[in-house]
């Protein structure tokens, strides 16, 4: 168990500010989350902690310990990538042990260390298959034995299951977070699913352009966005925004309610017309045209009769509306 | 010619041919040719294609340098290496050595075939070294990073799983050489002009022909090589074959 600090980090590439003065802890023992928009510096900034980039400025400690002389190797890191990045013409076995054996381990130690992780992971079967004869998750579960087996002091993934399907991956997301929190292991995880930081995390980081806008638990970063921006990208559907004469009666410049926090009021003061409804079998999505042609989403029932082209009203729960400012900084949390 | 003077022979050519005290150091210096070049073309064709790669400076400069032996001729190549480098007296490996004392070799006198050798792979180096140079750029970043994080030193990295990622190429290098290098004969033919330590069965069959006017036991070689290829490409391609089915 190790917590990873980083005091102002900035990286370039080129003129780029990939990382812009980034302070961020990441406790001991608990399951970070840096999720954000594409390209806006997450693999990045794993790749400053992993040691496989340098650092242009600022520090980085694990454990206390500065960083900036220290080889990926020697940080005691494990990595898992978006590619799994298996050795291919190594068997399953041998690329679990290929850190061992290149550490000179005694082969019969290597060999009961594979086999453990092999058990833990219910790789033990497949063992003896090259990569090549492996299913997407069982790649990525040798992927992350491969990190196991070093006993690192933390885990980061890199998207580690943006290539499966949509079943494997929530099993996946639920087998990895149960992993880390039995063997109590410092995780850092990236993902651009704000669905899979949700659920998963301890911690949310939310990146935009290099910068860090807000950090929090999963609950705290839904119910109180501190911006604009980490309100729009967390939660699905997306929260909905409205500016103009019904955001000043709020005092606000801008006003955003999420899709859940509608209701269905015929004296509701948001009158529209329904435009498509998703059915999702537990519940519909309402996308709604207001009078002033602002598109909203609400979250109705599936037993509401909606059909397009109908009117529709509603009231926001005046409880659950968050207002901001013209910097779209949010005006309720201190 | 009298039809009477064309009798079928039987199998008396290739008994001429086999008890031809010629034909089997030939055989051997074909073999041992074929080795050498393939030694050092591939193995310093790898150094170069290693270098190449991380190279940051004049990379393309470098790259024109290894590449251009490949476009000369094999006999202007033979005679460069004969008068500029080779001369015992006045070529540029005798002025090497006596810059350190050494008396010069003698190439073609005292190491004929081993001098060819060298020739040859100078030629050959360029195509082993481009292709080993494109599959180098072909190697996953993300399995390097991921073998320097399990803690391997760039000699493990190279062993473990660079070296694997080019056996097929090797593989490829390994047969068109092969093939090629069964008839090299400018080579011989501009610098020592045969005799017995450096005439491959390529060379015999000309000389059968051209000093000894003997056309059976020169089209007898002829078979016998046109064997030897297959035999080595039936053993090659089912090497390499294996290598790419892996
Ligand atoms: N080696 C590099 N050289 C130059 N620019 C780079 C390099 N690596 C990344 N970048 C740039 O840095 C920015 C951040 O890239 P990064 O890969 O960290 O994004 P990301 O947040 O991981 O995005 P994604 O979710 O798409 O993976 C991008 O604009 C990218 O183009
Ligand atoms: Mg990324």
């Amino acid at each position: 168990m190790s917590n990873i600090v980083l005091e102002r980090v900035s990286k370039r590439f080129g003129d780029t500010l990939v990382t812009d003065n980034i302070d961020l802890v990441i406790p001991a023992g608990k399951f970070t989350v840096f999720v954000g928009p594409s390209g806006c510096g997450k693999t990045t900034l794993l790749r400053l902690i992993a040691g496989l980039e340098d650092i242009d400025q600022g520090r980085l400690l694990i454990d206390g310990a500065d960083m900036g002389q220290t080889p990926p190797a020697a940080r005691g890191l494990a990595m898992v990538f978006q590619s799994y990045a298996l050795y291919p013409h190594m068997s399953v076995r041998a690329n679990l042990g290929f850190a061992l054996k290149v550490a000179h381990t005694p082969p019969r130690d290597i060999a009961a260390r594979v086999e453990a992780v092999a058990k833990l992971l219910d790789l033990s079967a497949l063992l003896d298959r090259k990569p090549a004869a492996l299913s997407g998750g069982q790649r990525q579960r040798v992927a992350i034995g491969r990190a196991l087996v070093r006993e690192p002091k933390a885990f980061l993934f890199d998207e580690p299951l943006s290539n499966l399907d949509a079943a494997l991956r929530s099993q996946m997301r639920i087998e990895i977070r149960r992993l880390q929190q039995d063997l109590g292991i410092t995780a850092i995880y990236v993902t651009h699913d704000q669905a899979e930081a949700m659920t998963m995390a301890d911690q949310i980081v939310v990146f935009r352009e290099g910068r860090i806008e807000q950090v929090g638990a999963p609950l705290e970063i839904y119910r109180r966005p501190t911006n604009r921006f980490v309100a729009g990208f967390i939660g699905s559907p997306c929260m909905n925004f409205l500016s103009g004469a019904r955001a000043a009666a709020f005092g606000a410049t801008t006003i955003g309610f999420r899709p859940e926090h509608l209701r269905l009021d015929a004296s509701g003061e948001l009158r529209g017309v329904v435009r498509t409804v998703e059915h999702l079998g537990n519940e519909a999505l309402v996308h709604v045209q207001l009078e002033d042609d602002t598109m909203i989403t609400a979250r109705c029932t599936e037993d509401t009769a909606l059909h397009p082209g109908a009117p529709i009203a509603f009231t926001p729960d005046p409880a659950s509306i968050h207002r901001f400012d013209q910097d779209n900084r949010a005006l309720d949390v201190g | 010619m009298a039809e009477s003077e064309h009798e079928f022979v039987g199998l008396a050519n290739y008994l001429h041919l086999v008890t031809d005290p010629g034909f089997l150091p030939a055989l051997g210096n074909t073999l041992a040719l074929i080795a050498l070049v393939l030694c050092i073309s591939i193995g310093l064709g790898l150094a170069l294609a290693l270098l190449l790669e991380r190279a940051v400076l004049g990379r393309g400069v470098l790259r024109l340098l290894v590449i251009s032996p490949f476009f000369v001729m094999p006999p202007v190549a033979a005679l460069i290496w004969k008068n500029l480098l080779m001369q015992p007296t006045s070529g540029f490996f005798a002025w090497i050595a006596s810059l350190f004392g050494v008396p010069p070799i003698d190439w073609f006198a005292s190491a004929p075939l081993i001098a060819i050798g060298l020739i040859v792979a100078w030629q050959w180096l360029p195509f082993a070294c481009l292709i080993l140079l494109t599959s180098l750029q072909s190697f996953d970043r993300e399995q390097r990073e991921a073998a320097q994080l399990d803690g391997a030193s760039a000699l493990a990295i190279l062993h473990h799983l660079v070296l694997p990622h080019l056996a097929r190429p090797m593989a490829i290098i390994l047969m068109m050489e092969t093939i090629f290098l069964l008839s090299v004969f400018a080579e011989i033919f501009v610098t020592t002009g045969g005799g017995r330590a450096s005439t491959n069965l390529a060379f015999l069959v000309y000389s059968q022909v051209m000093f000894q006017y003997d056309i059976g036991v020169a089209s007898a070689a002829g078979v016998v090589a046109v064997i030897l290829a297959n035999v080595i490409a039936f053993f090659l391609v089912r090497a390499v074959g294996r290598s790419l089915d892996a």
